[in-house]
């Protein structure tokens, strides 16, 4: 029998709203398209330049669409297109285009195709703005494994290299376990309230759930866990230090500021807003979880020499800062994650910049031995570098600092002022591993013991003459020299940034 | 409002910028200039101050960074204007030296010193805490360069483990001043930490003490006091001696200058209830400080150690919260400053003429030689051990002074300091400058630059031996208003407490 077609009432779309996913969608579908194209140009030039225009327009509409308060969600309430959603879409939008930047070079998008690379890149970001939106537990999971799909598939497109199509499927598996458990915990908190809306839930609780309801209890257990594998909160954090290094290192630093950022929305709406009345029942485990990564990340770090696991295991650290602001719960906390998200960007982006152009001419490869007296042979790249450093390691005049005080002002209001100071000691330990790749780079040979790595053959970017070698990828430099800048410029008049974390703040209404 | 501090502020760092743009050659000069220049403002400063008065002078006050509560607010009183004087005047003769000493890069190090000097004048010169708490933290970004880059032995070990040390006081610092400054916002109030806000406000005791505890780690570590020097020995060996002399003589002072500007206004209960326990520390600074002095062979490492009793001798007229003991302790930190600059010069001068050696034990006999310089370092030698005559012996005195008055058996156990300060001075001097020749030595004169460096620090030491009164009158408004401040509130409890006796019953159950 046929259902008559009347019967089902369409939703109702705001298409203004909903313009950026629809731009990224589009741009992906025109990209992919482009580089079934068979001249190089379009190839090699084209694509890359379209998924930056993409980028650009979808930012262009962000901005356009940015209007403070609690917005009532589109679709059906499905998708809320609020400040907080816009705001974590332009750090996932210019995360790309930097990946973009730092992909021009690289071996990856040769040899998975172009139009693939950066077609998948575009879903990838289109399923982080939906995850971070989701008003519904369907959603959120469709987001969520938008997300993750393409991004198994990136960590495996350097073909021939073992350690990247070993990465891509170690991030399979365990992103696999983490939506499964994520899935798990989303059903068992819709059979405890009764609603896959967010809305929905956050009435039922309190209401017809009581606030220690065993099913809704393990629900959140659960969701948190499955969350916690995909912003590498400890102890699920393993598979992080082993896809980082694998992966390609554009995708590398894309995957750790975006991913983490998606991650931390819906922590940040789900748990504080949604989950809010029962903030005292998950408050105090989430912050347990977030003094364990601080401690684990800070730990990890200490023993790396490969520059991008040193950085994994940094950012291990971090998001037990960021964690700190989502268990206070509250508005300050809200703004304070936010903020901290942004300007983990502007580090990272700096440092992944470094770490690609030194990766492809050093026959060290990421190694820290590849930095050795940069800061005599090309400053250029010392200096972006010793600025992320020390802003990651959180000193004044940086945006790392403003962060980090951000984030303890948040902690200290919220009432979990010793969760402060374990982010203060987390800093202090995180020194000893910051400063010694700065070390590196300044006051030459530094002894870490560890086991030297075999050399490895390197086909240089520009012949075999080193100092054409340095000089040879200018565009790595500029989003070096960019973001090292925005983070000093940040760290001295950080205004621009308070306001726009002031309007994210306003998104969800019911924060303390 | 004016903007005279802020020029004097940022007249360093702009010579800095200026000279690292102008080249390797120049750079020397223009920073050179630009101390000159910042002396010579802080004169005029020192000549226009109003000595009677106890409030600020020369207020600049402007918002920073609206959101957090942080105010760009400097200013002058009693406590700091010696403090400002002595870094102007420290920063020359130091810089001078360093323009006729060779170095690589010239620029980086220049710009390095230049930048030292504006952190460490922004340090005395702020009125926020946080504003404070920047420059504190910022300070450790040049000397860490400093050392690491420019300095012997194992030099980046030992610039880690400076900045680690210093950096773990300081960000738990940060943490208590977060914690101070959101625990004492009234409810519906603006977060706030400018310190004349943070004087009316109040948080409890039990928060005060924490609080205060977190301050004194950073403040001890910084000074350094006697369980947290654990940096001292490596850094003081591996330090060029310029930037040594500035390390000893100007940044040791921050920390104890916190003291009086931050904890005993801000947190008075606090630091009254901790005043044994760091007048503990103090007199233990003081015999630990003196007698590994009289045990080392290298003599940077006696001056070090004698630093460690000298400010213990600091901290505890501090804490006797004695009119008299806070003069002597202001007192004696110019006084130290002017005293150990110079002396590390002469260090710098003797290990020139020895072969680069600074053992005790292997030098011998300059003085036949060299007898300007001989008479140089006598007279600083007498400062140090403070003779009677010299400032010196008046700033320990008041200090002991101010403890008999209430802390009879310390201060009688602090004296013994004085005693071997004496013999562990005398020790360096007879080994040094007579006995027979030393193997390496090949002694002769002082030379005109190192004179014209080292003759008008010594002309200062005397001239404030002659009129000490010139120091303590500008110092003594504010200084006793601080300590009024302190004990304003065991005053208040005293009177209290015996009234409430006698008027009103015990309350019934209160009593276990």
């Amino acid at each position: 029998m046929i259902l008559p077609l009347a019967d089902v009432p369409a939703p109702e779309i705001d298409y203004r709203e909903l313009s950026p996913i629809m731009a990224t969608v589009g741009g992906s579908i025109v990209v992919l398209m482009v580089g079934l194209l068979r001249s190089p140009f379009a190839r090699r030039t084209l694509v890359p330049a379209l998924t930056a225009v993409t980028l650009l327009a979808a930012i262009g509409l962000t901005i356009w669409i940015w209007e403070p308060g609690d917005r009532e969600p589109i679709i059906v309430r499905a998708l809320a297109m609020d400040t907080l959603t816009l705001g974590v879409s332009i750090l996932f939008f210019v995360s790309g285009l930097v990946t973009i930047v730092l992909s021009l070079r690289s071996d990856a998008p040769r040899e998975a195709g172009h139009g693939e690379y950066y077609s998948l890149l575009l879903g990838t970001i289109t399923g982080m703005v939906v995850l971070a939106g989701a008003e519904n537990l369907i959603t959120l999971f469709v987001g969520l494994e938008l997300l993750s799909i393409p991004l198994y598939v990136l960590c495996a497109t350097e073909l021939r290299r073992r350690t990247s199509l070993e990465s891509g499927l170690k991030y399979l598996i365990i992103g696999s376990v983490g939506s499964a458990t994520l899935l798990y915990g989303l059903a068992l908190i819709y059979g405890a309230a009764g609603s896959t809306q967010f809305s929905g839930i956050e009435t039922a609780i309190g209401e017809r759930v009581g606030l220690s309801d065993p099913l809704l209890l393990t629900g959140i257990a659960l969701a948190a866990t499955g969350l916690a594998f995909k912003a590498s909160v400890a102890p699920f954090h393993q598979w992080t230090p082993d896809v980082y290094q694998g992966a390609p290192t554009p995708i590398t630093a894309f995957m750790a500021v975006a991913t983490k950022a998606a991650a931390f929305a819906v922590f940040l709406r789900l748990f504080d807003s949604t989950l809010g009345l029962s903030q005292l029942q998950w408050a105090p485990a989430l912050a347990a979880l977030a003094t364990a990564t601080i401690v684990i990340g800070n730990v990890g770090a200490i023993a790396q020499r490969s520059l991008k696991r040193l950085l994994a295991w940094s950012g291990v650290a971090q998001a037990g800062y960021l964690l700190a602001g989502v268990v206070v719960a509250s508005e300050l906390g809200l703004r304070a994650t936010a903020f901290y998200l942004a300007v983990y960007l502007l580090m990272n982006a700096a440092a992944f910049a470094v770490v690609v152009a030194r990766e492809r001419v050093s026959e060290h490869g990421d190694d820290l031995a590849s930095l050795e007296l940069l800061g005599r042979t090309q400053p250029w790249l010392a200096w972006p570098m010793t600025i992320a450093m020390l802003s990651l390691a959180g000193f004044p005049a940086t945006a790392g600092f403003i962060g980090k005080f951000y984030l303890i002002d948040a902690s200290v209001a919220g009432d979990y002022t010793w969760l402060g100071i374990v982010i203060v000691v987390g800093s202090v330990v995180s020194l000893v591993y910051y400063l010694r790749v700065v070390a590196v780079m300044w006051m030459g040979r530094y002894e870490v013991e560890l086991p030297g790595l075999p050399r490895r053959r390197v086909k240089p970017v520009a012949g075999w003459s080193p100092e054409a070698d340095a000089r040879a990828q200018p565009e790595v430099a500029a989003v070096a020299i960019v973001f090292a800048a925005a983070t000093i410029a940040f760290g001295l008049a950080p205004d621009p940034l308070f306001d726009a974390a002031r309007d994210v703040g306003t998104a969800l209404s019911n924060l303390r | 409002m004016t903007i005279h501090l802020s020029i004097v502020l940022f007249l360093p760092l702009a010579a800095g910028l200026v000279g690292a743009a102008l080249g390797a050659r120049l750079v020397r000069w223009v920073v050179l200039a630009g101390t000159v220049l910042v002396l010579a403002y802080a004169l005029v400063i020192l000549v226009d101050f109003d000595a009677g008065s106890a409030g600020l002078q020369y207020v600049t006050d402007d918002e920073w960074i609206s959101e957090l509560g942080i105010r760009y607010e400097l200013g002058v009183d009693g406590l700091n204007l010696f403090m400002i004087v002595l870094t102007a005047v420290a920063w020359v003769p130091c810089t001078l030296v360093a323009c006729f000493r060779e170095h690589e890069r010239p620029r980086l190090f220049f710009f390095n010193v230049a930048l030292a000097e504006t952190a460490v004048l922004g340090a005395f010169m702020a009125q926020d805490l946080a504003l404070f708490i920047v420059f504190f933290d910022l300070m450790l970004v040049p000397f860490y360069f400093l050392i690491g880059g420019w300095g012997q032995g194992d030099r980046v070990r030992a610039t880690t483990k400076f900045v680690i040390y210093t950096l773990a006081g300081s960000l738990l610092m940060l943490a208590g001043a977060v914690a101070l400054g959101v625990l004492s916002t009234p409810d519906g109030g603006q977060i706030s930490f400018s310190l004349a806000e943070l004087e009316q406000r109040s948080v409890s005791e039990g928060t005060q003490q924490w609080i205060v505890l977190l301050f004194a780690l950073a403040f001890f570590v910084k000074a350094p006091l006697f369980p947290l020097h654990g940096w001292v020995p490596d850094t003081y060996r591996s330090t060029p001696i310029v930037v040594l002399a500035l390390l000893s003589g100007v940044l040791s002072k921050v920390g104890v200058y916190g003291f009086l500007r931050i904890v005993l206004p801000v947190m008075p209960e606090g630091s009254q209830h901790w005043q044994e326990l760091f007048i503990i520390v103090a007199v233990f600074s003081i015999l630990y400080g003196s007698v590994l002095a009289f045990s080392q062979d290298n003599v940077r490492l006696v001056v070090a150690y004698s630093s460690i009793a000298q400010l213990g001798f600091i901290v505890l007229g501090i804490f006797a919260l004695d009119d008299k003991g806070a003069q002597g302790a202001v007192f004696q930190m110019l006084n130290h400053g002017l005293v150990v600059v110079p002396l590390f010069l002469i260090i710098g001068v003797i290990a020139l003429r020895a072969n680069g050696s600074e053992s005790v034990a292997r030098l011998g006999g300059m003085a036949f030689r060299a007898p300007v310089l001989a008479a140089l370092f006598l007279l600083v030698t007498f400062a140090t051990l403070a003779m009677p005559g010299s400032a010196n012996f008046v700033g320990e005195l008041l200090v002991l002074f101010g403890a008999f008055e209430d802390k009879l058996v310390y201060g009688l156990v602090a004296s013994v300091g004085v005693v071997l300060a004496g013999v562990y001075m005398i020790r360096v001097f007879q080994r040094t400058m007579h006995n027979r020749e030393g193997p390496p030595v090949e002694s002769r004169d002082v030379g005109g630059l190192d004179l014209a460096a080292i003759a008008p620090l010594v002309a200062v030491i005397v001239a404030l031996g002659v009129y000490p009164h010139f120091v303590v009158e500008r110092t003594e408004a504010a200084t006793v208003q601080k300590i009024e401040q302190a004990r304003a509130f065991g005053g208040e409890q005293e009177a209290r407490a015996p009234g409430g006796q006698r008027t009103s019953l015990p309350p019934p159950g209160d009593e276990p």
